[in-house]
């Protein structure tokens, strides 16, 4: 578990934003150093109610809804999460107009230094962008390559029975059809994750559109966040379109399997997407770069069993923007959830942090959430 | 041409019979007692319902209609008051323009003026929204309803020794009031079936919540993500809520032709002409 | 006298009321200007005439969207304006009169349901109605023209233009009826009177006389149409490319901002969208200045509530 005890440190600690920029306005709402009275000190089980709001990704949103709703039933907290892209999570959580943002594209050093508060990235689950389709008559699933996948959302290849398509789906009749491409229409960190995979493989994408969460679609029409691309897809014989593989698997659609750098077609079943995670961290710790930076890209992962389009997605909070107990009870959440309810992600599809990368990631964010936040 | 014009009476009304009639066969099967008492299922998971939305969009409108309403009559005695007078023409004039604002814009303004300095969403910064949207709409139908009273009733209270607040309240808006008292049903049906300017300000709940500081769920809101959604339980419940508020909507349109046949009845005796309905 | 104090309690509130009107439309104007003025004072070209969105490059060309905007109007406009203005003519002149009454009344009722409702049958009926068997037909008939070339999504300006259609025919119904209801009786007697059948009367006293309500009508549905969001951002397909088909996903002002406004972090983007909701609302508000200008002209009486038992807007 050598990989595991490195990645420990697995913490992003929201660069503390220019002390001269952050000190002069940082917000002392809430109770100065968590001295509340009726039991609000350290203790889960607030005699009150807690309601924590938070927006963004909706990549981990069906596990988030799944999480909250339970952890709701077992706490005196409420945590309202709506899925509305990793862009609005981002812009939100620095509005302050919510409490907590969740996002699949780690924020820049740029973008923490112009938030002017401390910003914590803390990694929750690892997912992977399944790419999906809708083609009724198909028996086998759809074998797809970094190439053909570039060119089809290039809008070079614009039929099924392009040749290239055949030449790697042998044993299944294509049809002679359009093809027709779905992408999200919101700032997404799904988009991000993808086109950043795309610009990793492929010479023309990385002209191209290049990567981001929202990138100048050659083709295709654009659906709002994961739910809104699954939606789309189903309705429409002959689409293909990417998305969290979850909502893939919730909503029973096929799911293409991708070649990989090994040469193999590989699908984003958990096993292949700890794989591409692991191999990922592994790199990351033979070259002694010390990890305490978790804001990795795990597309086209090294290994031979590895899922080429996985990702790391993260809360992101300010602590001393929401006050002391909002930090605390989102510590205490963090705990429930990724050490205790683990299962809950894996029976979705999604795969939990690694046991003891999940330990020390629950410790530190609790360290850090507690006041009083030690500030420089 | 007789033929055209029963074509486009047909043709006008196909797009209602389609519309209501799927929403009804798609959506009267869902509405179960689950679906109107409980709050919603987490993606994926059988069951859930709307009742936080419509708990959640009842309070939108009680916060739009008390400030509209206050406002709308307050500024429809006006202009049925100062008729001609340069201030009130420009008043009618950008209330009538006010009334085709682009709603999503009303969003934007709100999140600007309330969610951003508040620092979070909420019910109130929904219902500002909804309320200053139909403003106008409360002011235009106050004025003409106004215009409609008699002048020989404020002319009679006050030579009888009302003071102008008295009779203009208790007398002219007391007159006036189903034609007023429609309007605001109208106002009501408006508010509640609005979507856009609360996608940013109410933002949406799936837990119970009748906090007005908190964000909140409301019916369209929850219509608009289950329509869009892949889920086919949220799917089915987006056509049971939209059956709801379209009935809602329905409902609130029979209530108010109910009060203006009493207005229509009402002017009838007092002018002593022949009712017909507007 | 406390009752003049009252009085004048009572003056200065509903003057009050009446001055917070021009207020809110003062309050929108700043908010949205404030807002936008990074990119008004230095990317207001480039928005106006490129077609590029790409929020990490800053590259803010909303052409896309304005032509969307239009041009889904436009096409609402040339199919709902003959049908409002027929169904107009039908409750005023041709049906029985026992029928006029509830005809204008179900109409009416479209104005009624709610735009997300629009949106849900939108993407349930209409979009799949669409991909399914107009546009292969019309691709395969009329693929030779222009506008009709594939592929067929479904969600595309079609989409949009037809539910918006649906949506702005009651406005312009209500409005031709009330400019027709008051064109004076005179006029028609005297063409009857000359021995005109009743169509000649239609053609030649009702419809010149109520040209320019009808015109005002017509404009209003299109103020409407250009503002409408949740409907269009339904089915239109969310794609910021100019469309160069009617079957080809395409998107507006009102849809981007719902789609983009809870999201924008970078400052330059969150400006080029208030700019974009500023251009939006002084397009609309021009547009229904203008058709309050043209209607206002009709002589109107006693039809306060014109077109309850739910008006569709304000009583123009």
């Amino acid at each position: 578990m050598m990989v595991t005890a490195v990645t420990a440190a697995a913490i992003v600690l929201g660069a503390c934003a220019g002390d001269h920029a952050g000190a002069g306005n940082r917000n002392s709402s809430g109770p100065r150093n968590g001295v509340t009275d009726s039991g609000g000190t350290g203790n889960v089980m607030t005699s009150t109610r807690v309601d924590i709001t938070g927006a963004g990704a909706t990549f981990p949103y069906p596990l988030y809804a799944r999480w909250f709703n339970e952890y709701a039933q077992y706490a005196n907290t409420r945590i309202n999460y709506q899925s509305i892209g990793s862009g609005a999570g981002i812009r939100q959580v620095v509005a302050r107009t919510v409490d907590f943002g969740a996002t699949d594209v780690p924020m820049t050093d740029a973008e923490l230094a112009a938030a002017g508060m401390r910003i914590l990235h803390i990694p929750t689950v690892v997912g992977a962008v399944a790419i999906t389709y809708n083609l009724p008559g198909l028996t086998r699933p759809l074998n797809l390559s970094a190439d053909v996948i570039a060119d089809i959302f290039l809008g070079k290849l614009t039929r099924w029975n392009d040749d290239r398509l055949v030449a790697l789906n042998p044993r299944v009749t294509l049809p002679a059809s359009d093809i027709l491409v779905v992408h999200r229409a919101d700032g997404s960190g799904t988009s991000y994750i993808f086109s950043d995979y795309l610009t990793t493989v492929s010479p023309a994408w990385a002209a191209g559109p290049g990567r981001g969460k929202e990138v100048p679609w050659p083709v295709g029409l654009g659906g709002k966040g994961n739910e809104g691309v699954a939606g789309q897809v189903k309705q429409m014989p002959g689409a293909i379109g990417y998305l969290e593989v979850v909502y893939a698997r919730q909503n029973r659609l096929p799911v293409a399997h991708i070649r990989n750098q090994a040469g193999r077609f590989v699908s984003p079943m958990p096993f292949e997407i700890a794989t591409a995670a692991t191999s990922v961290l592994d790199r990351l710790v033979s070259n002694s770069r010390a990890a305490t930076d978790l804001r990795v890209s795990l597309v086209d992962a090294p290994g031979a069993q590895s899922y080429p389009i996985a990702s790391f997605t993260w809360m992101l909070v300010a602590p001393d923007a929401i006050g002391a107990v909002k930090s605390q009870q989102l510590g205490a959440f963090l705990r429930w959830a990724l050490l205790e309810n683990g299962d809950i992600a894996s029976t979705l599809g999604y795969v939990p942090l690694p046991t003891e990368a999940a330990a020390r990631v629950v410790d530190q964010a609790e360290a850090l959430l507690s006041p009083p936040a030690a500030h420089p | 041409m007789t033929i055209c014009t029963w074509g486009a009476g047909l043709i006008a009304l196909l797009p209602l019979l389609m519309i209501v009639g799927h929403l009804i066969v798609n959506g009267i099967g869902q509405i179960t007692p689950t679906f109107l008492t409980a709050v919603p299922a987490p993606p994926g998971v059988r069951g859930g319902g709307v009742a936080n939305g419509i708990v959640g969009s009842a309070l939108l409108v009680v916060i739009a209609l008390t400030i509209a309403v206050p406002i709308g009559i307050g500024a429809g005695l006006y202009l049925a008051e100062h008729r001609i007078t340069r201030f009130a023409r420009l008043v009618r004039l950008l209330a009538d323009v006010l009334g085709g604002l682009p709603s999503i814009v009303m969003g934007i303004v709100a999140w600007e003026l309330i969610v951003r300095p508040a620092g979070h969403f909420s019910a109130w910064a929904g219902g500002v929204a909804l309320g200053l949207l139909v403003v106008p709409l409360v002011t235009r139908a106050t004025e003409e309803m106004v215009r409609l009273v008699p002048p020989s009733l404020a002319e009679a209270a006050l030579a009888l020794g009302f003071s102008q607040w008295r009779t203009a309240l208790s007398i002219v808006l007391r007159t006036a009031m189903p034609g007023v008292i429609t309007a605001i049903f109208v106002a009501l049906a408006r508010v509640a079936g609005e979507t856009a300017p609360l996608l940013f300000t109410a933002f949406g709940n799936p837990f119970w919540s009748v906090d007005p500081t908190r964000p909140i769920a409301a019916l369209p809101l929850q219509i608009y993500t289950y329509a869009q959604s892949p889920y086919e339980e949220w799917r089915g419940q987006a056509w049971a809520g939209a059956l709801l508020l379209l009935l809602l909507v329905a409902g609130i349109g029979l209530a108010s032709r109910g009060v203006l046949h009493a207005r229509a009845r009402l002017f009838a005796t007092m002018r002593g002409t022949k009712a017909t309905d507007g | 006298m406390p009752s003049r104090t009252a009085d004048r309690i009572y003056q200065a509130t509903i003057t009050i009321c009446a001055a917070a009107i021009p207020a809110v439309l003062a309050l929108l104007a700043i908010v949205l200007f404030a807002g936008a003025w990074p990119t008004l004072s230095s990317a207001i070209g480039p928005l106006l005439t490129q077609s590029t969105w790409d929020v990490p490059q800053h590259r803010f060309g909303a052409a896309p969207l304005i032509v969307g905007t239009l041009v889904s109007s436009a096409f609402a406009l040339a199919i709902a304006a003959p049908l409002g203005i027929g169904v107009a003519l039908l409750a005023t002149e041709i049906a029985p009169r026992a029928l006029r009454e509830p005809l204008a009344f179900l109409v009416n009722l479209l104005a009624a349901i709610p735009s997300v409702v629009y949106g849900l049958w939108g993407i349930f009926v209409l979009v799949p109605l669409l991909r399914r068997s107009i546009m292969p037909w019309s691709m395969a008939h009329l693929g030779w023209m222009p506008g009709f070339s594939g592929p067929a999504y479904g969600p595309s300006l079609l989409a949009a233009a037809l539910i918006l259609a649906i949506m702005v025919l009651p406005y312009i119904a209500s409005v031709s009826r009330d400019v027709i209801l008051a064109v004076p009786r005179a006029q028609r007697e005297a063409a009857l009177a000359l021995g005109a059948t009743r169509w000649e009367m239609i053609r030649d006293a009702v419809l010149p006389a109520a040209r320019t309500g009808l015109f005002g009508g017509i404009i209003l549905g299109l103020g409407r149409a250009l503002g409408e969001t949740m409907a269009v951002t339904m089915v239109i397909g969310n794609r910021h490319t100019i469309p160069d088909s009617l079957f080809a996903p395409a998107y507006t002002m009102a849809a981007m901002l719902a789609n983009e406004f809870a999201e924008a972090s970078d400052p330059l983007h969150l400006s080029a969208l208030m700019a974009v909701a500023l251009l939006l609302l002084t397009v609309t508000l021009l547009v229904n200045l203008l058709a309050r200008l043209l209607v206002a002209r009709v002589a109107r009486e006693d039809t306060a509530t014109d077109g309850l038992p739910m008006p569709p807007g304000v009583a123009p």
